[in-house]
This record gives structure tokens, C-alpha cells and sequence, in this order.
């Protein structure tokens, strides 16, 4: 027994070795991170002399004060909020409902249920008929083209459905005798049982909704209705600092630049996500693997 | 009425059709919640996927908006040809197939060696800290990506500074600005951003594995290595074959965020691809029957390719999807 946990000395190398390249993953990870954090709580035009690499030179809040000040980013950040709270809370309820339906043996005409489901898995919707279709249910310029296109998805029905299976029958049984009904039993009993599951698709849900840029960006026209990725992407990606400018309130600080804001801005807009999804990771390190293999 | 539709039950000798119906839809009442759950499912699904696939047939149509699509006159297969005989066509696949390959090449292989070695790691601990740090980079939205990128690799940006501080180049290069660069940003922040992500199903699959074959192994004298290679990936290899066939599969997918985000006029030599080209014609020009046609053409070879590569991961391991 003594020889097994014995370490030879090339083990011990090798644990050496790999520990320091993991130490410097972490560092490749997180740095870019950190750079950024440190060139949006520096001073604006202190930062444009470049060279600000660990700690800020000129610490200074006016970046942030500025965000949480203009009206245009804090309407696309209200947006934003609205799309994944509510986008996330009728996801997850309509998948769960329809993947409980799915979930039980005696639903008359499974199969082809089931068959309609996997097409859509096969065929991915297409741009351009998408865009046709949501234009002819008059979605354009409107909030719910965030919402109904993304009630639903088989892939998440999957997983959901996996779970459901693994719920004993006889709980079920037990609550329909008591008089429960498919709603009160889903509602009641599946769903509490589910929670593992309920929050991973919540969390992956929940991501698609914030980091969603896309749908804000060819289907609504109305600046007050696009959220923050979508206002981030056309100053970003389009390299249009007038649209940053035009969000700078009147009488802003001097010394914040069109740069600094925006390095603001991507703390503010990431800084949610960062925070929330350790606390789920033991749920999706489940979901996913669950999703993964059996579906 | 319908005594020639039902077989005559042979246990109870004949029951009437007509209580065998009654009862079907006593089952029917019964579980009609049930099916109106279901049925809201089966209603979205058409809606958002079985309309947009009918709509697909503009591709074989001349469709402008000005009429409705049942007026636009059938043209087979001309936008079909005209996409072959684009200028675009060739530019188009090559950054498609090159960018797609360099990814499954090096980005495919890459996070099975990284759960591999974060497998080996002793402390717990350290174990699921690196894990929780590596996971953070899938969060961030590929505008907030391309917008720590285009802050890196700005002229002043902290690459070019680096580089010029120890000497390698004189002058600052206007990395997104140079078609030559454009692939291996595109491979190296892929990496970046999905390496650990990519790495939770491996080590899901590692997780699974018995610890009597690891302790059998030491008793035989193997070392960390041939443990690794001769117990932990064989028993994932049913994973790696499933990924790889949706890797495949997904040949034609470039990740339309991050080229969109990263691209510009002046490397468009080599940044553009298929789902951009696909973007570009339909949204931005309007050509909505030629746009249909290339993302037709798209998905079905898409769908061969799935089917290929479950095919032969079928034949050489055994795994596949279906």
C-alpha cells in the first residue's frame, strides 16, 4: 500500500510542470479581463497615453459616473434587463410545459410529435425566411420580436426531457390520484423536482438573451428599443464613436473619451453575467453533460 | 363505419368498433391538457420552423417584396447559377473551408489535451478554480470580444506596444487591417474564448470513469502518461467521435458573431464567408431569392456532412449520433 502513494520523482515533475501551465491558462484567461478593468477605472484622457497594464494610473470613477448618467446606454441597459428577464421566465416555462407533455407515455401521437420535433434539428431556420416571416407578423420595431421568436427550442426540450424521464412515475400517480391536474402536476411536482435543469437552460437562456445583439440589430429600427449589445456592436464593430458621443450626456466630465466610455460600458454590460454564472456552474456542468450525450 | 379500419381485438372475440373509438377518445378527453401542451409546442414549431422551410422555395423563385410570394414566377435554378458563377464563390469557400479547418485542426484537439492535464491535477480545489476561470470567456459576447480586440490590436494597442518594446517590429501593424492576420485572430481568440467551455463535456466524460482501472494500471506499473493514454481517452472516446461529428458537420458554420464583429472593408479578402455573404446579399442588397438559394445550398451540404461523418466515426468506433 506504502508504494501506491509513494510519488516518484518524475510524478512529482510532472504535477510541477502541469500546475504552472494551468496557473498560466488562468493568467492568458484573465488578463485581457483585467486590462480592460484597469483602462475603464483610469482616467480618460490619462489612458490615451497608452502603457496602463496592471493598476490604473490615474484612478478615476468619471467613466462609470458617465454610463450610469446617459440616457441612451441606460434605456438600451433597461431593454436589455427586460428582454432577458422576461424572454427567460416564458422560455423556460413553454419548453418545460410542452417537454413535460412529451415527457408522458400515454400522450396520444408521440411519435409524431417527436418526428416534427427532430426536422427542426435537421433544418435550421434560414435567414432570409425568418426575416420574411417576422416582417409578416408585423414583429418589426417591436419588443416582442425578442420574446416569441425565442419562446421555444427543441434542443432545450431535449434536455428537459431527459431530466423528466428520470422522475419516478409513481410521484406522478401519487398527485393525479389526489385530483392534481397535468398543469398543478407540472407546475407542483415536475418543475420543483427539475431544478438542476430548470437552471442551466435559465442560464443558457438567459446569456443568448444578453448577448443577443442580432435580432436588435436587423429587426428594430428604434434606438429606444435596442439593447446594449446591439449599441455596443454598432460602436464597436462599426467604429462609429458618434454614436458613443450622441450618448454622452450634456456637461460630461472632460477627461472622458469616446474610448473610455465604451471600456465602461463592456464592465457594466458584462459584469452581471461574470457575477451569476459560478453560482449555477454546479447546475450546467449537469445540464450540459446530460444534454449532451443523451440528447 | 369503420368495421374494414379495425381489426377485431382477439382477446375479448369482437368488440365493436365504435367502443373501441369511444374509449380512444375517452383517452383523448382525458389527456386533452396534455395535448394542448403539446400542441403549443407543435404550433411555434410551425410557425418559426415549418413556414420559414416553405419559404425556403423562393430560392426557386423571382421573389420582391412587392407582391406576395405566391405571384413570384418559378425561375428553377438561376439563382443557383449565378452564385456559381459569382466572383465571390471562390473567395467565399476558401475562407469559409480555410477558417473552419484551422479550427478543427487546432481547436478540436485542444481542449480534450487541456481536460486531460486539468484531469491529472491533484488539489481539488485549484481543480475547480481553474475551471470556473476557464469557463468565464464563454460569458462574454463576441461584441465585447471584438471590442477588447480591436483595443489590443489598435496601433497603440498593448500588442504592438509589446512588440515594439522588445524589439520584434519598428513600427505599429494595423492588425485588422491586414488580410495576412485575419485567420489566426480568428483561430486565436476562438481558442481563448472556448477552451475551457469546450473542455466540461471531456471532463464530464472523465468524471465517469472507474477509479478501479486507474488503480489496476498502478498495480501493473503504468506510468501518468500511458494512464492517460491508454484508460482516460479510450473511455472517452465515444465523446470525441459525437463532437467530432457535429464538428463536421459544422465545416460550413463560420461563427457569424465573431467575423461580424471582427471584419472590415480592408480585410474582406479574407474574412469573407459563406453566413456573411449570406447576411450581406439578403439583408443589406435586398436580394432575397439569390440569399435563399446560397443558404440552401448551405444547409444541405451541411446535412450531407453530418451524415458523412456519422457514417464513419459509425464504421471506425462504432459511435454515432443516430
Amino acid at each position: 500500500m506504502f508504494s501506491l502513494n509513494r510519488r516518484t520523482v518524475g510524478e512529482a515533475a510532472f504535477d510541477w510542470v502541469n500546475n504552472l501551465l494551468m496557473l498560466i491558462i488562468c493568467f492568458a484567461t484573465l488578463y485581457p479581463i483585467w486590462n480592460v478593468l484597469v483602462n475603464a477605472f483610469n482616467d480618460g484622457t490619462d489612458a490615451m497615453r497608452g502603457g496602463i497594464y496592471w493598476w490604473p494610473r490615474q484612478f478615476s470613477l468619471d467613466n462609470f459616473k458617465t454610463v450610469f448618467e446617459s440616457n441612451g446606454i441606460m434605456t438600451a441597459m433597461g431593454v436589455t434587463v427586460a428582454k432577458t428577464v422576461v424572454g427567460t421566465v416564458v422560455h423556460v416555462l413553454f419548453t418545460a410545459m410542452v417537454a413535460y407533455a412529451y415527457s408522458r407515455r400515454e400522450l396520444i401521437g408521440r411519435t409524431v410529435y417527436m418526428v416534427i420535433g427532430t426536422i427542426t434539428m435537421l433544418f435550421p431556420g434560414a435567414l432570409i425566411p425568418t426575416f420574411l416571416l417576422i416582417r409578416d407578423l408585423g414583429m418589426i420595431d417591436h419588443f416582442s420580436v425578442y420574446i416569441i421568436p425565442a419562446l421555444f427550442s427543441f434542443f432545450d426540450l431535449i434536455i428537459f426531457l431527459s431530466f423528466f424521464r428520470e422522475i419516478p412515475d409513481g410521484l406522478i400517480e401519487a398527485a393525479e390520484i389526489d385530483g392534481a391536474g397535468d398543469f398543478t402536476v407540472l407546475f407542483r411536482i415536475v418543475l420543483p423536482v427539475s431544478m438542476p435543469v430548470v437552471a442551466t437552460i435559465a442560464l443558457f437562456h438567459g446569456v443568448y438573451q444578453w448577448n443577443d445583439y442580432f435580432t436588435g440589430m436587423i429587426y428594430i429600427n428604434n434606438t429606444d428599443l435596442q439593447p446594449i449589445q446591439t449599441f455596443l456592436f454598432r460602436v464597436v464593430a462599426q467604429a462609429s464613436s458618434n454614436q458613443m458621443i450622441s450618448a454622452m450626456p450634456s456637461g460630461v466630465a472632460t477627461n472622458v473619451t469616446s474610448q473610455s466610455l465604451k471600456l465602461a460600458t463592456m464592465i457594466v454590460t458584462t459584469a452581471p453575467i461574470v457575477i451569476v454564472y459560478p453560482f449555477l456552474q454546479r447546475y450546467f456542468v449537469r445540464g450540459f453533460m446530460i444534454g449532451s450525450i443523451k440528447g | 363505419m369503420n368495421a374494414n379500419a379495425e381489426a377485431p381485438s382477439p382477446a375479448s372475440g369482437m368488440v365493436p368498433g365504435s367502443e373501441r373509438r369511444k374509449s380512444w377518445l375517452r383517452k383523448l378527453y382525458r389527456q386533452r391538457y396534455l395535448q394542448v401542451m403539446a400542441l403549443l409546442g407543435v404550433a411555434w414549431m410551425i410557425i418559426f420552423n415549418y413556414i420559414p422551410m416553405y419559404w425556403t422555395t423562393i430560392a426557386f423563385r423571382d421573389y420582391d417584396i412587392l407582391r406576395p410570394m405566391s405571384e413570384a414566377p418559378w425561375v428553377g435554378l438561376t439563382h443557383f447559377k449565378e452564385f456559381f458563377q459569382d466572383d465571390y464563390l471562390w473567395p467565399v469557400i476558401r475562407n469559409t473551408l480555410g477558417m473552419s479547418l484551422l479550427k478543427l485542426i487546432i481547436n478540436f484537439p485542444l481542449p480534450i489535451v487541456f481536460a486531460l492535464l486539468l484531469n491529472e491535477v491533484r488539489s481539488l480545489r485549484f481543480k475547480k478554480s481553474i475551471q470556473t476561470i476557464s469557463y468565464l470567456p464563454h460569458f462574454l459576447s463576441w461584441v465585447i470580444l471584438g471590442g477588447i480586440l480591436a483595443n489590443w490590436l489598435a496601433d497603440v494597442g498593448i500588442v504592438n506596444q509589446i512588440l515594439m518594446g522588445l524589439g520584434f517590429i519598428n513600427e505599429p501593424i494595423f492588425y485588422l487591417a491586414e488580410p495576412n492576420y485575419f485567420w489566426s485572430i480568428v483561430v486565436a481568440s476562438d481558442l481563448w474564448k472556448e477552451l475551457g467551455w469546450s473542455a466540461i463535456i471531456y471532463l464530464a466524460a472523465m468524471s465517469g470513469v472507474s477509479p478501479d482501472l486507474y488503480e489496476a494500471a498502478t498495480m501493473d506499473g503504468a506510468g501518468r502518461f500511458q494512464k492517460m493514454w491508454r484508460i482516460t481517452l479510450p473511455c472517452i472516446k465515444g465523446t470525441i467521435a459525437i463532437l467530432f461529428i457535429l464538428a463536421v458537420s459544422g465545416l460550413l458554420n463560420s461563427n457569424f458573431d465573431q467575423i461580424l464583429v471582427l471584419r472590415n472593408s480592408l480585410n474582406e479578402s479574407t474574412s469573407s464567408v459563406i453566413d456573411i455573404y449570406i447576411y450581406q446579399v439578403g439583408i443589406l442588397d435586398s436580394r432575397f431569392s439569390y440569399s435563399a438559394a446560397v443558404n440552401l445550398l448551405k444547409s444541405l451540404i451541411a446535412l450531407g456532412l453530418l451524415l458523412g461523418a456519422n457514417q464513419i466515426t459509425k464504421r471506425l468506433n462504432g459511435t454515432s449520433l443516430f
